[in-house]
């Protein structure tokens, strides 16, 4: 008897939000991106962090079983020495790739994690990075408050990392 | 093979930037390398200039990367170019589709030089 495939079963379910767990997940996803592509380690960054709300933000959308938006956020010299860092050049040397850079980390960081949700990340698509540049800004959330923001030390530098997921 | 020549597509100019430096890191000889920021730039590009081997990102806008090794796959003067994907999109069922395809590697970023250099030799058979 051939297997006929269920259809009364869904392509995939939304993905349960899981904050303890998926928080070191998250982390943990940050820190390879930056181990391996910019050769930096970092850590979590103990000083207070609501001095500035960040001059870059790369935003990459996240559509499927997992729904919402992952966005970081540095100052203009964190994302010249970001891209410095991956180009192989001093952050002198960087000119408009510290948009492209902070926008493919963001992309890079949110494949990983995704990566990391067992099952989650096959149903689960990103949009192409979006930035923001400046901090005269406002964004109003559809998340309905499943959020999870870490904030890690980048060359003595905070670096703001939030997942915003929809219920 | 001698000298090769290398086509990578990418949206982000840093990333086609650092796939490049990765090859040169692999210690393959490149005689050139062509860029393109999508899968339709790409086609285009691959009218004028012969190629031994592409890197192409799956998430670009325009023409994505599937879509890009679709249409590569049904011109015959172009078909047997050895494409391998470096993406983040490294899902199973993306890895899958894209070898279904006939993309002959799939790298997920981020990734070390050594993993490009491992998969692309295997693909040129090096």
């Amino acid at each position: 008897m051939t297997n006929m495939p269920n259809f009364s079963e869904p392509a995939f379910l939304p993905a349960v939000f899981d904050r303890p767990t998926w928080t070191p997940l998250l982390e943990l996803s940050v820190r390879e991106v930056f181990d391996i592509m910019l050769g930096t380690r970092l850590c979590p960054y103990e000083a207070p962090t609501d001095a500035s709300p960040g001059e870059f933000t790369a935003l990459v959308g996240l559509a499927g079983n997992l729904c919402g938006v992952l966005s970081i956020r540095c100052t203009n010299h964190a994302a010249r020495i970001m891209a410095g860092k991956m180009l192989g050049v001093s952050p002198d040397q960087v000119d408009d790739d510290s948009w492209d850079a902070l926008g493919e980390i963001a992309n890079m960081i949110a494949g990983n994690f995704k990566g990391k949700l067992s099952g989650i990340g096959n149903h689960c698509m990103l949009s192409v990075p979006t930035i923001i540049v400046g901090t005269d800004y406002q964004t109003r959330s559809l998340a309905g408050g499943n959020t999870i923001e870490i904030v890690l030390n980048f060359e003595h530098r905070p670096l703001w990392v939030t997942l915003e997921l929809h219920d | 093979m001698s000298q090769i020549k290398a086509l990578i597509v990418d949206d982000s100019s840093v990333m086609r930037k650092i796939v490049e430096r990765s090859l040169r890191q692999a210690g393959l000889d490149l005689s050139s390398v062509v860029e393109a920021g999508n899968g339709a730039e790409a086609l285009g590009l691959l009218d004028a200039n012969h190629v031994d081997l592409i890197l192409s990102d799956i998430n670009m806008p325009v023409m994505d990367g599937l879509e890009f090794v679709r249409q590569l796959q049904s011109m015959d003067k172009l078909r047997g170019i050895p494409v391998v994907m470096i993406t983040t999109e490294g899902s199973e069922s993306n890895v899958v589709q894209a070898l279904s395809l006939g993309a002959k590697g799939y790298i997920r970023k981020p990734f070390t030089p050594d993993q490009v250099k491992e998969h692309v030799l295997s693909v040129l058979g090096l």
